[in-house]
C-alpha cells in the first residue's frame, strides 16, 4: 500500500440503538414472566420448615416474559462478537463458533444428561469423552489426558499438581517454578496456587527463551518450565530441544501453556518436541464460543508417567466393551472439579474436529498463520516491529512512533472501535512496551482483513495529523471511555434502589 | 472446509503478496524434527448430516427421555424456552470478556444484574461475575479465607457434598492447611456439638452447606454463632439456588460459595455450570474472580465495566487472588434470565412446588416400606434405604426412569442408601413407580422382622454419623 493512499470506509456508522435500563428499574409489581403447571401433589407444608422460610426477596425483578426478550435483545446489540466481524485479540483465538456444535450440544439425551446417572446408561456420553480424547492426544502427540479442568487457567493448575505429584513420588516436589517474562499472568498465578516460587526467565533479543540464562536459573529445586509455545509473540521457541534437555537433565518437567495450540495443529505436535504436560483451550483452538467470559475447557495432555497422577475418575474399557469410569486410583491428585469437567464443551469442540477432519484441521492452522503474517507484512512500515522474528498465528507491534503524538496503544485500539472492529489485545506481552497484539485467526475473510489494515494505517495516519481525535476515541458507540479510576476507587457493584 | 473463508487462489494471492514461495514457507522456522510429516490420523472433514448422525447416536446410548430422580449438585428444573433463544444471539454467544467497555455493556450489564440478583438472592452485599461452578467456587473461598484470617485451618461438615470437599482437598493439599471433618446428626443436619469442639483459635473458615448433600436444611444462624465464637469465618455453600427462592439466606456467613446450575443452565453431563462467590463488603478485594463495577463516562453517561482488577492474575500475576482468567459468563447469563422470568414470586412458587413433590415422594417411599433417613426439615432431597439399589433401578430403567443416587461410595456408613431429589419435573405417576421400586423386597414391608431391621440399620447409621 501507498503513502497517498485514501481513508477507508469505515465498517461502522451509527444507527439507532435502544436505551434500556437496568431489569430492577423495570420491574412492576404483580408482573410475572413464567407460569407453573398445577401442582398434582398436595401443596408443600411449610410449617415443618420452621423458622427456615424467607421473608420475600427484597427488588427482586417482576417482569413480563415480552419484556425480558426485549431486555437482552436490546443489552446484546451493545456487544460485539465474532458474529459481528473479525476479533484480533491476541492470545484468545476468536474463532468462528459453528451453530451446529450448539445443536449438538443441546440434544435430548446429551444436554440433559445427569452426571450421576449410571455407567450403563451413559455410553454415549462416555464414548464420545474418549473419541475427544483420543483426538486431542493424536493432535498433541501426548500419551494420557483429563478432561476435567474448566478452563485454561484450571489446567494450568492440574498441570502443574500433576507435575508436583511425579516429583514427591520421586522424592522432592522441588520449590520453583521457571517463567519466562512473556507468559501469560496465569502462569505465575498458577504456580503459586501450586504452592511453588516463581522464577522469570528473561527473554533474548529474538523474544525467545534465552538459553544462556535458563542454564543459570534452571536448578535442582526448579520442578518445571511453563512455556507458552510459539510463546505470545507467536514466535517458535526454535531451540526448543535444547530448553527441554536441559530442562529434564536436571529432573524438571517441560510445561506448555497451549494457548497457541491455533498455530500447531497438524502441522507440529507438542509431543515429539519434549512437552511432559499442557493443556488445551476448547474455547480457543476448538471453537467452542467464549460466551462474553466462558464457559471455557482446559484439557491436560500428559506424558506416560504422569498418567497415574490424573484427577477421578478417569474413564476404562469396563465389561462386554462398555466404558466405566475408575475411581481406583490411589496416585490421583485428587478431583479439580465436581463431575467430569464442562462436557457441553467437549461436545462442540468434537464437532469442530468432525468438521474439520485432518485437512481442515490442518488448512485451519495455515489460514491462521497466512492471515497473521498478511497484517504483520502490511503494518510493519507505518507500526514498530519489535521483534522481527519470524512469527506464527499472532504478531506483535508497539505503539512506539505514536508516542511520540501522545498516541498510545490503547488509543488506538479504541480508534479501531470507530471503524467497526474489535480491538487487539492491549499492553501485552508485557515484554513490548506499549504491545499491540494482533491475532486474526482463520476466521477472517481477506476482504475484511484489507479493511482492518487500512483501517488500523488510516489511524496511524490520524495520528500524525489530528492525534487529539485517536486519543480521545472512540467517538461512535453509545458511550465513551469510562472512568475506571473512580469505579474502582468508590465501587458500586450491585444495584440499590433510590435512598438505601 | 465449510468454516474458512479463503479460497485456493485467494491462499495464493495473499502468500505472494508477502513474498512467500509456498505454505510450508510460513513454517520453515520450525525445526524440522519438530513438524509432523503425516496427516493427522482422523477422518476428513463431515457434513453436518454426518456429524448430527453421529451426536444423535451417542444421545441415544444415554437415556434420553427417561425421568430422573438424581441431584446431589445437578439439578432438572424446567427452563422456558426463551433462554436458549436469547443466549444463542451472535451477539452473546461470541463475545469475549468484555475487556473493551464501550463495545461491551450488553455482557457487562448483564453481569451487574447477574451480581445484584445473587446478592438478592443470597443477602450478600456482593457477588462476582461467576466462577467455574459450586466445587471450585468452595475451595476459592477457603483460599479466601486463608488470606483473609491468617489462619490456617478449615472445618467442613461431612454433610457438604462429597465432590465440594474432594476438590477442596485437592486445592489445599500443597499447603500446611489441616481440613476437619465434622460429622452430621441423625437428623440430617450437621452435629453442632462436634463443631464446637472441633475448632479453634487456627481455624479459618467452617463450611456448611445447606440444604446439605442429603437435602437437610441446616441452621445458619447456629453455625455462624459457634464459627464467630472461635473468630473464624463461616462460608455458606448453596449447591441448590432454587432454595432460596423458599429457605432463609444464608445473611450470617461471611463468605457463600454457590452453584447456580439450578438457575436455568442445563445439567448437561455436569458443565458447564456457574459457580459464584457472594460475600460482605469488607472482603471484596480478598475475592477471586471478576466483578463488573458501575461507571460514567466522560459525558456522565451511566455504562459499566470491569473493576477492581488488581486483584487479578493479568495484573498481578503470582499476588493475584487467584489465577482464575474465566468466569461462566454465559451460563451466568442463563440464571440471570431464569432469575428475571421467575422474579419474586414465581421463584418462591417454584421452591415450594418442590419442597411438595420431595415431600410427596419421600411419604410415597415410606408407604411402600422403604426407610427414610434424616426426619428432619428438607428441601427436594431425601435419603432412603428400601432394596437394593442396583436391583432397584434395573426395574427402574425398564420404565425409563433413574432413580436414586447410591451413596455408598461417598458414605460408606449408610450401606444401601441413596440419594432421591424431587423436582417440579417429577410427576406423581413417576414417584409412585420410584416408590413401589425401592420397596423392600422381603420381609413384607411393615413387617415385625422389617421394622426390626429397620432398626438396625438405622442403628448403624447413627453409629457412622457419628464416628
Amino acid at each position: 500500500m501507498s503513502e497517498n493512499e485514501t481513508t477507508p470506509t469505515p465498517r461502522a456508522s451509527r444507527h439507532p440503538t435502544q436505551n434500556e435500563p437496568l431489569l430492577f428499574e423495570r420491574s412492576a409489581p404483580g408482573k410475572r414472566g413464567v407460569q407453573l403447571p398445577p401442582l398434582d401433589v398436595p401443596a408443600a407444608d411449610l410449617s415443618q420448615l420452621g423458622g427456615a422460610v424467607r421473608a420475600e426477596i427484597a427488588d427482586f425483578p417482576e417482569l413480563s416474559e415480552l419484556e425480558i426478550v426485549r431486555h437482552y435483545t436490546r443489552l446484546s446489540t451493545w456487544n460485539y462478537g465474532v458474529d459481528t466481524g473479525i476479533y484480533p485479540l491476541g492470545s484468545c483465538t476468536m474463532k468462528y463458533n459453528a451453530r451446529i456444535n450448539e445443536r449438538v450440544a443441546a440434544m435430548e439425551g446429551l444436554g440433559d444428561g445427569h452426571p450421576l446417572q449410571p455407567a450403563e446408561l451413559s455410553q454415549g456420553a462416555l464414548r464420545l469423552m474418549r473419541l475427544l480424547s483420543e483426538y486431542l492426544l493424536e493432535i498433541t502427540g501426548m500419551e494420557a489426558i483429563t478432561l476435567q479442568p474448566a478452563a485454561g487457567a484450571h489446567g494450568e493448575m492440574t498441570g502443574i499438581l500433576l507435575a508436583r505429584a511425579l516429583l514427591a513420588s520421586r522424592g522432592n516436589a522441588r520449590r520453583a517454578i521457571l517463567i519466562p517474562d512473556s507468559a501469560h499472568g496465569t502462569n505465575p498465578a498458577t504456580a503459586a496456587i501450586a504452592g511453588y516460587e516463581v522464577r522469570n526467565l528473561r527473554s533474548n533479543a529474538e523474544g525467545t527463551v534465552d538459553v544462556a540464562d535458563l542454564d543459570r536459573v534452571m536448578t535442582e529445586d526448579v520442578a518445571a518450565l511453563m512455556l507458552t509455545n510459539p510463546n505470545t509473540l507467536g514466535v517458535f521457541e526454535e531451540d526448543i530441544h535444547k530448553i527441554a534437555e536441559l530442562v529434564h537433565a536436571r529432573g524438571g518437567l517441560l510445561y506448555m501453556d497451549g494457548a497457541n495450540m491455533n498455530a500447531l495443529v497438524g502441522r507440529a505436535r507438542p509431543g515429539d518436541f519434549g512437552v511432559d504436560v499442557m493443556h488445551l483451550n476448547l474455547h480457543k483452538t476448538f471453537s467452542t464460543p467464549h460466551g462474553g467470559g466462558g464457559p471455557g475447557s482446559g484439557p491436560v495432555a500428559v506424558k506416560k508417567e504422569l498418567e497415574p497422577f490424573l484427577p477421578v475418575p478417569v474413564i476404562v474399557p469396563g465389561v462386554g466393551g462398555a466404558l466405566a469410569l475408575d475411581y481406583d486410583r490411589p496416585q490421583s491428585i485428587g478431583r479439580v472439579k465436581a463431575f467430569y469437567g464442562n462436557f457441553g464443551m467437549f461436545v462442540r469442540a468434537l464437532a469442530y474436529i468432525m468438521a474439520n477432519g485432518c485437512d481442515g484441521l490442518k488448512q485451519t492452522t495455515e489460514d491462521a498463520v497466512l492471515n497473521a503474517n498478511y497484517v504483520r507484512h502490511h503494518l510493519r512500515d507505518v507500526y514498530d516491529l519489535p521483534y522481527p522474528t519470524p512469527s506464527m498465528h499472532e504478531c506483535v507491534f508497539s505503539d512506539k512512533r505514536q508516542t511520540a503524538q501522545g498516541v498510545r496503544t490503547g488509543d488506538i485500539a479504541k480508534r479501531l472501535i470507530d471503524y467497526g472492529f474489535h480491538p487487539y489485545t492491549v499492553s501485552f506481552p508485557l515484554i513490548v512496551h506499549g504491545a499491540m497484539m494482533i491475532e486474526p485467526t482463520e476466521s477472517a475473510p481477506r476482504e475484511e482483513l484489507d479493511e482492518f489494515i487500512a483501517a488500523m494505517r488510516a489511524i496511524a495516519r490520524e495520528v500524525e495529523t489530528d492525534p487529539e481525535l485517536v486519543r480521545s476515541a472512540p467517538h461512535s458507540t453509545r458511550v465513551g471511555r469510562m472512568d475506571e479510576v473512580r469505579a474502582a476507587r468508590q465501587p458500586i457493584l450491585r444495584w440499590k434502589p433510590a435512598g438505601r | 472446509m465449510r468454516y474458512l473463508p479463503s479460497s485456493d487462489a485467494i491462499r495464493a494471492e495473499m502468500l505472494a503478496a508477502i513474498g512467500a514461495a509456498s505454505t510450508d514457507d510460513l513454517f520453515s522456522h520450525i525445526p524440522e524434527y519438530c513438524r509432523l510429516q503425516r496427516p493427522l490420523n482422523i477422518p476428513s472433514g463431515r457434513s453436518e448430516a454426518e456429524i448430527f448422525a453421529y451426536f444423535r447416536q451417542a444421545a441415544a446410548d444415554n437415556a434420553p427421555g427417561f425421568t430422573s430422580f438424581l441431584g446431589a449438585g445437578a439439578y432438572h428444573h424446567f427452563r422456558p424456552t426463551v433462554i436458549d433463544m436469547l443466549v444463542s444471539r451472535g451477539e452473546w454467544l461470541t463475545a469475549y470478556t468484555p475487556y473493551q467497555p464501550e463495545i461491551s455493556q450488553g455482557t457487562l450489564q448483564a453481569i451487574f444484574e447477574f451480581q445484584t440478583m445473587i446478592c438478592q438472592l443470597t443477602g450478600m452485599e456482593v457477588a462476582n461475575a461467576s466462577m467455574y461452578d459450586g466445587s471450585t467456587a468452595v475451595a476459592e473461598a477457603a483460599l479466601m479465607a486463608l488470606r483473609v484470617s491468617g489462619r490456617r485451618g478449615i472445618a467442613v461438615a461431612r454433610s457438604a457434598h462429597p465432590q465440594y470437599r474432594e476438590v477442596l482437598a485437592t486445592y489445599l493439599r500443597q499447603r500446611d492447611c489441616p481440613i476437619t471433618e465434622i460429622p452430621y446428626t441423625p437428623e440430617g443436619p450437621l452435629d453442632a456439638a462436634a463443631l464446637r469442639a472441633a475448632i479453634g483459635t487456627e481455624t479459618a473458615a467452617v463450611i456448611v452447606q445447606s440444604p446439605n448433600f442429603f437435602g437437610a436444611i441446616e441452621d445458619w444462624r447456629q453455625a455462624a454463632e459457634l464459627a464467630h465464637a472461635a473468630g473464624a469465618l463461616l462460608i455458606a455453600v448453596i449447591a441448590e439456588p432454587v432454595s432460596l427462592g423458599l429457605l432463609a439466606p444464608p445473611e450470617q456467613a461471611d463468605i457463600v460459595a454457590m452453584e447456580a446450575q439450578g438457575l436455568g443452565i442445563p445439567v448437561g453431563f455436569g458443565g458447564p455450570y456457574a459457580g459464584v462467590i457472594a460475600c460482605r463488603e469488607q472482603f471484596v478485594r480478598a475475592m477471586p474472580g471478576r466483578l463488573a463495577g458501575q461507571a460514567w463516562d466522560d459525558e456522565g453517561r451511566r455504562g459499566y465495566v470491569l473493576t477492581l482488577s488488581t486483584r487479578e492474575q493479568h495484573i498481578r500475576r503470582e499476588k493475584a487472588t487467584s489465577n482464575i482468567c474465566t468466569n461462566q459468563a454465559l451460563c451466568a447469563l442463563m440464571a440471570s434470565i431464569f432469575m428475571s422470568l421467575y422474579g419474586k414470586q414465581g421463584l418462591r412458587d417454584l421452591a415450594e412446588q418442590n419442597v411438595a413433590k420431595a415431600a410427596y415422594a419421600a411419604e410415597a417411599c415410606a408407604r411402600a416400606g422403604a426407610e427414610v433417613l434424616f426426619p428432619g426439615p428438607r428441601f427436594h432431597e431425601f435419603v432412603l434405604r428400601g432394596a437394593d439399589p442396583a436391583a432397584a433401578q434395573a426395574q427402574l430403567s425398564a420404565e425409563m426412569v433413574i432413580g436414586g443416587l447410591p451413596l455408598e461410595r461417598y458414605y460408606p456408613e449408610l450401606g444401601a442408601a441413596v440419594l432421591v431429589c424431587a423436582t417440579e419435573t417429577a410427576s406423581k405417576a413417576a414417584m409412585d413407580r420410584l416408590a413401589a421400586a425401592y420397596a423392600p423386597a422381603s420381609p413384607r414391608p411393615g413387617s415385625p422382622s422389617a421394622k426390626k431391621a429397620a432398626r438396625r440399620r438405622s442403628g448403624t447409621a447413627t453409629a457412622g454419623a457419628r464416628r
